[in-house]
């Protein structure tokens, strides 16, 4: 197996906390707990999560926006947060970020051009004539006219300005990219335009994915390993089959059943509450212990590790009574 | 790769945009504003050019001549000086300080304002403390302190004034910048290799820029009125120096004989001031974007109807609760006309649930929301069509009827919970408000209803619930809440506008298995407004497919599902993933739909569709009967093709 | 809600420390020799040197501070050199004549500028919205000192209806219509300019709140046109004018110092101007200080109340 390109161990977010000037300590909210996992090179990894999860957190650690406050992030080999630190424009090189929300991410009062000189200038250091080819070979990569450079972010569709918010991301041609619901701003046909594009520039530039997102189906169709996290931990982490088959985690299993899908009645339970526990005052078992049917005295005491599934190398799961796992139909 | 050289890559229109100074003069009082300005500041400059009498030279024997006196067209003050000469070189001084102290606290205001809100955190907070402790003083009386200090004179008040301020600038620019840096944007400079101080000063400074020429503009004629008013007090100008104020203080002293020494300069500033002020007011209207759109226009409680007179009334159907024909509804926004929906027909039966689905911009929220007349007015009018309740022509309805049917016969579950419950009253007053605006019961009474309405929703321990506000609440029970609301006169008729679309998908999953027993136990008709086949085929017997604002395909959702009629639902079928087919590749729609105000001639869908042809592209596709039950607007429908295959 | 008002009350010590140490620094900071200040250019040597030490002006700054802050929690602020009495005397006694004007001004142009403001945006473009457009305008516009003087010619000059100077009924010898009459003009001039910012922020703050979507949601309700306005709409725009209201009343608080000199009214304003005139720093510092005070005082219960309308803000 190759050695991975990114590799978490233990890593932790934790927001608030410290102390007032009187010495009173302020809430915490742990973002993200006990997160261990690796990225091999040229795969996707999925994140999948309801809001709040902290997945987000997790992209913006992965990409060095932000830091872990425990635990230890590497890239090959050598410790992100510090490479982050020292030289920040070095790791933006090898990685970058496609947001969210494809318009807020373009700043307004800059023309294409300006935003996607940007990266040219500031992380390569490209000339003039270097940078102009450069730039018509970007948009050609995201099927955008080269005439559109000198346009404002107003003047472009969603669609299209996430397209220029992937050829940002593209400009230092780096290794790894994490996508941070790079589609869930989009309307669904254009969506798919989105998905392709991302699809077909992996292949051809050999890029790594985080892929983030919330949506069930998105995840499966672009990932080769999926990590399902709820409340700030990872739930299960496997290949993308295995967990939409064999789901090892109710949570999972809930997220499976809860997910529309065209053709079929939703079947979850009905007194199921779908509330996560409160952040302030975390609940010291399992944190789905509460909207769990095979839930008894022990998740809800103690916190079950994560560990690696009965049967298979690479599929782990943090549940003490894992659903039966029959195979589920589809996949 | 460039094979696909897809209508997407089509430029985008450049929107036209009026130059900027050209949306100034349009507005008038600005422009008046603006021009009155225009000549005080030209006088103010080429004052030394001008034939005036010395402003300072006294003469005892012309002292308080009236205006329009031999030599001096506004009189004399009370030393005997040209009331004319001192008014120009005192507007002058006024506008001079004015403007320097403008420019010193924008500066330091937006310097301190933009440090604070990027760099946030300590250095924030302690920023922002100072500035608070400065801003508890009332504004006037930390001028005065600091005159006190300093001593009194023109540069000093100047100096008062500006600091003064600053915590002004400083606080309005903070805001702005903080809101900012935590845009997606200046993450995005910062992946693109840029430092801080060079995001600061490259990507957020443009963005403030307007807001510092608005607050510029809206405290310029403040600090003038202020450094009159110390002036004024005599602790600005000394003489025999005179600005605008101290004239005006000079002239309360002979008040009772020549009230023209005071009331001239009086004038003036009044003038100045008011110019100023409709200059920035319309600069800000110009600058803010919100005010731009025409934003800030108050909807009326009901959707305008203009419906062409003469017209024939579409007949009616008599088994349907809801029956919808050739429903028109337009925005009017500024002179481009938006055909949000362009000819709806919709019918929908007792027990029956509707889906309609469609991207946004296809009109489905519209349609649902005129059927109540809940489209904003202006900018929104429906100029067609008919809707009818069991019968019932509800454009032709009084507002009275309307309103007794809002809420009651007709209720509304909107899309995101959080913004569509109000957040000052509780939730239990808000059901209660809707149970009492149609039924004649009490305080105790309805909230024993509303309580008992909290539990037909499964929301936990309700009777304590009610007392809880919206922000309390997470987003599934917020959506519970909106849905017990609903119920809260047994609706007939409930609209659905994407009620699940801001939910987590477990949440979501809730809502809808509530939605699905709730209909049946309390037998209504629903009207469910979604952009998600998953979420349609969850609930509804039937689906409208709608586009470019007309449906074009309609008929039962296992029907539509597996063998859709119109290109354009195949499409939007197979271009979204679906759970457990991840091998699939997705088959995207190119290019763009089409702008409601500017709809191609033919099938909207044309320009995309890959079976479209020369008739297509001719003229109005109807939309036509296809199977039982089933409709699609298309020239060459794909139905059967599917099932043949 | 007793909670958050007492977390309130706790946060406004620092706020008060912070305001003793600005004024004290203000008045620390004049340049030259305080004593030769007080004691004019004639002192002797050897008074200039009493002064000086009955002053503290001989110890370290912040000695000078401590001394002068424990002074000023057993409410001696010092002697006032040009009136000879004790500064906490003269600044209560003109403070409650100030009060009462920016009270009624405060009163006047909260009313005034919140109906105006309603009326405005539920007729917006229409006749009424314009013309109250055009008074804000003129409101925002006019000097509180030249709007001050023209009332004087035309009320107290010509018609003769009210007094144009003269306020002592606080200190006897006139009777509550005596104050009244007294009050209207001043108090008007003062409530003009704050009349026209609040009704135009409760203009904008009230046609935003329309557009809400639970404005929408009241409205699919089937509620009354006058219940969505008025109690829907009205009670979130307040939320927003409240504080506007707050900052108002500093506006108010210091454009007494104009109008108490335009109409000779006793107040603390017209003392300020005339101490800072004759360099009678204590009673700058003291004037300064208990309008400040008063200023954040009536800020904090501004805030009391916006969060009792809104629940959000009770944290």
């Amino acid at each position: 197996m190759t050695a991975p390109l990114i590799e978490m161990d233990n890593v932790e977010r934790v927001f608030g906390g410290g102390r007032t000037l009187f010495g009173r300590q302020l809430p915490a909210v742990h973002a993200v707990q006990q997160v261990s996992l690796g990225v091999r090179p040229g795969e996707t990894l999925g994140v999948v999560g309801e809001s709040g999860c902290g997945k987000s957190t997790l992209a913006r650690m992965v990409a060095g926006l932000d830091r872990p406050t425990g635990g230890v992030i590497r890239f090959k080999g050598e410790d992100l947060a510090a490479a982050a630190k020292n030289d920040f424009n070095a790791l933006a090189r090898q990685i970058q970020y496609v947001f969210q929300d494809p318009v807020s991410s373009l700043n307004p009062r800059k023309t294409i051009r300006a935003i996607l000189e940007a990266p040219l200038i500031h992380l390569l250091g490209l000339k003039r004539a270097a940078r102009r080819e450069r730039l018509a070979e970007l948009m050609d990569a995201v099927n955008l006219r080269a005439e559109f450079l000198d346009r404002y972010p107003h003047e472009f569709s969603g669609g299209q300005a996430q397209r220029i918010g992937i050829a940002r991301a593209l400009a230092a041609s780096p290794e790894l990219i994490v996508l941070d619901e790079p589609v869930s701003a989009l309307d669904v046909s254009v969506q798919a335009q989105v998905l392709n594009l991302l699809d077909d520039l992996k292949d051809r530039y050999g890029l790594t994915y985080v892929f983030i997102s919330h949506d069930l189906s998105v995840v499966e169709s672009v990932s080769d390993r999926v990590a399902v996290m709820y409340f700030g931990r990872i739930a299960e982490i496997g290949p993308a089959m295995e967990i939409f088959a064999r789901p090892l985690h109710h949570y999972t299993s809930l997220l499976l059943d809860s997910a529309p899908v065209p053709g079929k009645a939703v079947a979850v339970p009905e007194g199921e509450s779908g509330e996560l526990p409160d952040p302030y005052n975390p609940p010291p078992g399992c944190a789905f212990a509460a909207r769990c049917p095979a839930a008894d005295d022990t998740c809800r005491k103690e916190r079950p590790p994560i560990d690696v599934a009965r049967g298979t190398r690479d599929h782990f799961a943090a549940c003490f009574h894992p659903p039966q796992s029959a195979g589920r139909d589809g996949g | 790769m460039s094979a696909v050289t897809e209508p997407a890559a089509a430029p985008p229109k450049r929107a036209d945009r009026p130059d900027s100074i050209r949306l100034l003069l349009n507005n008038k009082m600005a422009a008046g504003g603006f021009i009155i300005l225009v000549l005080m500041v030209l006088v103010a400059l080429i004052a030394p050019l001008l034939p005036l009498a010395d402003p300072n030279a006294t003469a005892p024997a012309n002292r308080l001549l009236r205006p329009m006196s031999e030599g001096h067209l506004l009189g004399t003050d009370a030393l005997g000086r040209d009331i004319l000469s001192r008014i120009i070189w005192g507007l002058r001084v006024s506008l001079a300080v004015g403007i320097s102290a403008t420019l010193i606290s924008a500066f330091f205001g937006s310097l301190i304002g933009l440090t604070a809100g990027y760099v946030g955190g300590r250095t924030d907070t302690i920023m922002m403390r100072g500035i608070d402790m400065v801003m508890a003083f009332p504004y006037i009386l930390l001028a005065l302190a600091i005159v006190a200090v300093l001593g009194p004179g023109l540069i000093n008040a100047l100096y008062a004034i500006a600091i003064v301020n600053i915590p002004f600038f400083a606080r309005n620019i903070r805001g702005v910048t903080l809101g900012l840096s935590r845009r997606e944007f200046v993450d995005s400079a910062r992946m693109s290799g840029k430092s801080h101080t060079r995001i600061l000063f490259t990507e957020i400074l443009p963005n403030v820029m307007p807001v510092i020429v608005i607050t510029m503009s809206t405290t310029v004629g403040w600090m003038i009125l202020e450094t009159a008013g110390l002036s004024f007090l005599g602790l600005g100008a000394q003489p025999p120096q005179a600005d605008l104020g101290s004239m005006l203080g000079d002239g309360r002293r002979v008040l009772f004989n020549a009230p023209h020494v005071a009331i001239v300069p009086g004038i003036v500033i009044f003038l100045l001031v008011m110019s100023i002020n409709l200059f920035g007011d319309g600069v800000r209207d110009v600058l803010d974007p919100r005010l731009k759109s025409g934003a800030l226009t108050r909807p009326v409680a009901r959707t305008a109807v203009e419906r062409p007179p003469g017209e024939p009334m579409p007949a009616a159907d008599d088994n349907a609760v809801l029956d919808v024909k050739g429903l028109k509804t337009e925005f009017h926004l500024g002179r481009t006309v938006h055909k949000a929906v362009g000819g709806v027909d919709l019918k929908l039966g007792q027990t029956e649930c509707l889906g309609i689905v469609g991207e946004s911009g296809s009109g489905k929220s519209v349609t649902a929301m005129s059927i109540m007349g809940l489209v904003p007015t202006p900018p929104g009018r429906i100029t067609g069509g008919a809707i009818r309740l069991k019968g019932e022509d509800l454009l032709a309805a009084s507002d009275a009827r309307i309103r007794q049917l809002r809420g009651g016969a007709v209720s509304h579950v909107f899309q995101d919970p959080l913004a569509t419950l109000h957040p000052l009253f509780t939730v239990g007053h808000q059901i209660m408000e809707a149970v009492r605006t149609h039924q004649p019961v009490g305080h105790a009474e309805a909230r024993k209803k509303a309580r008992d309405l909290l539990e037909l929703v499964r929301i936990p321990n309700p009777e304590q619930r009610l007392d809880s506000y919206p922000h309390e609440l997470s987003g599934g029970m917020r959506q519970r809440v909106s849905i017990a609301m609903a119920l809260a006169n047994d609706a007939e008729l409930l609209i659905a506008d994407e009620p699940t679309t801001a939910l987590d998908v477990t949440v979501q999953a809730q809502i809808l298995v509530l939605m699905n027993k709730l209909r049946h136990e309390k037998q209504a008709s629903i009207l469910f407004i979604t952009h998600d086949f998953g979420v349609v085929s969850a609930l509804c017997d039937r689906i409208a497919v709608m586009y470019a604002g007309r449906i074009v395909e309609t008929g039962p959702t296992e029907q539509i599902l597996a063998d859709p009629a119109h290109p354009y639902t195949r499409k939007l079928i197979d271009c979204v993933p679906v759970l457990g087919e991840p091998e699939r590749r997705l088959d995207a729609i190119q290019g763009l739909p089409p702008s409601v105000a500017d709809l191609p001639s033919g099938c909207a869908f044309a320009p995309r569709c890959p079976r479209a042809q020369e008739p297509c592209l001719a003229g109005d596709v109807a939309l036509e009967p296809i199977a039982e039950g089933r409709a699609a607007r298309c020239l060459f429908p794909l139905a059967g093709e599917r099932g043949n295959a | 809600m007793t909670a958050y008002i007492a977390k309130r009350l706790l946060a406004l010590i620092p706020v008060l420390f912070g305001l003793t140490l600005i004024v004290f620094l203000i008045m620390a900071l004049i340049p030259g020799d305080p004593a030769r200040a007080i004691l004019g250019a004639y002192a002797t040597p050897e008074n200039l040197e009493r002064l000086n030490r009955q002053l503290g002006l001989d110890r370290s700054m912040p000695e000078q501070y401590l001394i002068w802050l424990g002074n000023l929690l057993q409410g001696d602020l010092g002697r006032s050199y040009s009136l000879n009495r004790p500064v906490i005397d003269e600044v209560m006694e003109r403070f409650s004549a100030t009060l009462i004007l920016a009270g009624t001004a405060l009163v006047i142009c909260s009313v005034l500028g919140l109906l105006a403001g309603i009326i405005s945006a539920v007729r917006q473009f229409g006749w009424t919205d314009r013309i109250v457009t055009f008074f804000v305008l003129i409101g925002i516009s006019t000097p509180s000192f030249f709007l001050g003087l023209l009332l004087i010619l035309l009320f107290a000059v010509q018609l003769r209806w009210f007094p144009a100077s003269g306020m002592y009924a606080i200190y006897g010898g006139g009777d509550l219509p005596d104050l009244i009459r007294h009050l209207v003009l001043p108090s008007l001039t003062l409530a003009a300019v704050a009349t026209g910012v609040i009704a135009r922020l409760t203009r904008t703050a009230m046609l935003e709140v329309l557009r809400q979507d639970y404005i929408r949601t009241a409205r699919a309700k089937g509620l009354t046109e006058r219940k969505v306005i008025y109690r829907h709409a009205f009670k979130a725009a307040l939320v927003s004018v409240i504080p506007v209201i707050g900052i108002q009343a500093g506006f108010v608080l210091g454009g007494a110092v104009y109008i108490e000199t335009v109409f000779q009214w006793p107040g603390i304003g017209a003392m300020l101007v005339n101490a800072i005139s004759t360099r009678d720093i204590l009673l700058v510092q003291g004037g300064v200080l208990v309008v400040a005070a008063s200023y954040v005082l009536f800020n904090l219960a501004a805030d009391v109340v916006q969060s009792i309308l809104d629940p959000r803000l009770r944290r």
